[in-house]
């Protein structure tokens, strides 16, 4: 897999990973579970990352329950975790964004209607 | 004029969940349970905050009365779009005594210190339903005051409030420094997502207690005794229109006390 060092390196050791990866200096590095990884195999790790907190984030007020959200969010994104090409996870993170919307829609809906039942008489 | 707005933001038990009384009828149960921002001051943060995008006002400072936890709702007005946050610690017995007339001085008292030209509150909390706190502010500042509004404009140093009222809708133009609380129809409030809570840790939230701002918590009200609404009924059949039996909602007589039965319904079981 392009970009794995060797195993966890000190951190002042990342000028010989250049080296012993055999890549431009150029390349920007990134640190992800004590590993090294070059940043050019998946320029968009950081958006997909982004979208799940947020999804997840949100989940917590799901009606049905954030367990029943974390979950069906997870298989959501693991059935996609095999998608390389930039331009299909674009579009995916693109639906993601757009489940969001959807999701704060939904909320305000739902506490409209309810302080509107509550509050307000029924129209005739 | 100063271009600052205060509004005034509390943490209440979220609208969604199941409210139970306490078994010894002294109260409700609030540990443990789901709390979230009243969703009448979600409205009023908005309005503050669209004034303050719309290039109004200058800065909106939300403020909340009550425990630590009053912070994570302050957390959430910053979220929102609010400048920074004014916490007033009220604990203990004093919390629990804490009503309109308490958080009206309060509010009365940081105007005057903070050099507010608008305060904006919901018009009522879904725990108590006092629908007192802006009235009270605005008398014990000498403010004029517009209530149940559906939209609120600025115009130089005076405001445009449309109020829903009884029967249809008031416009009234005030003087500023005004109070204004926010009715349902106000404006839609945006969501607190993940990155603004981010980006809101970076706001300041000031505190302080109520005797800093010499205001005396002394309540005139002693809670007797809180009990769950009577058990709904079996539906009502009503003379003219609704479906086959149960609840409908028919002729004009019988509206009032389907309603308050409704009412009754929401409150038991806490759904929609």
């Amino acid at each position: 897999m392009l970009g794995w060092s060797e195993g966890g390196q000190r951190r002042g050791d990342v000028s010989l990973t250049y080296h012993r990866l055999n890549i431009p200096s150029t390349t920007r590095l990134v640190r992800v579970k004590g590993h090294l990884v070059s940043d050019m195999a998946n320029p968009l790790r950081g958006e997909v990352i982004r979208l799940y907190k947020n999804l997840l984030y949100l989940g917590r007020e799901y009606p049905q329950g954030s367990a029943y959200f974390r979950e069906r969010l997870k298989s959501a994104f693991m059935k996609n975790k095999d998608v390389t090409d930039p331009e299909k996870i674009k579009k995916l993170v693109a639906r993601g964004d757009f489940v969001i919307k959807e999701l704060e829609a939904l909320y305000f809906l739902r506490k409209y209607r309810a302080m509107k039942k509550r509050y307000y008489e029924p129209e005739k | 004029m100063s271009g600052r707005v205060l509004v005034g933001v509390k943490r209440v038990i979220d609208y969604a969940v199941k409210i139970r009384v306490k078994p010894d009828n002294s109260g409700i149960v609030t540990d443990g349970v789901k709390h979230s921002m009243n969703p009448f001051c979600e409205i009023a943060i908005e309005e503050a905050v669209k004034l303050k995008e719309k290039k109004l006002i200058k800065e909106v400072v939300a403020v909340s009365c009550g425990p630590q936890q009053s912070q994570e709702t302050i957390r959430t007005a910053l979220a929102m779009g609010a400048d920074r946050g004014i916490h007033v610690e009220v604990t203990g017995k004093d919390y629990e005594a804490l009503g309109p007339l308490q958080v009206s001085k309060i509010m009365a008292a940081l105007a005057k210190k903070e050099d507010a030209q608008l305060i904006i509150l919901g018009k009522q909390a879904i725990d108590d339903d006092c629908n007192q706190t802006g009235q009270m502010t605005a008398a014990l500042l000498d403010w004029p005051q517009g209530t149940f509004a559906s939209e609120v404009a600025l115009e130089g140093d005076k405001v445009k409030v449309v109020r829903e009222i009884d029967g249809g809708l008031e416009t009234i133009k005030i003087n500023t420094p005004a109070v204004v609380t926010a009715d349902l129809r106000l404006n839609t409030p945006r969501y607190a997502t993940l990155p603004n809570i981010m980006k809101a840790k970076k706001k300041k939230i000031a505190n302080m207690k109520p005797a800093d701002l010499g205001v005396d918590l002394t309540s005139r009200l002693e809670v007797l005794r809180v009990d769950e609404p009577p058990q709904r009924q079996a539906g009502v059949k009503v003379e003219t229109g609704g479906g086959p039996g149960g609840q409908t909602e028919g002729g004009r007589d019988d509206i009032e006390a389907s309603g308050a039965r409704r009412g009754a319904q929401n409150y038991a079981d806490g759904t929609l």
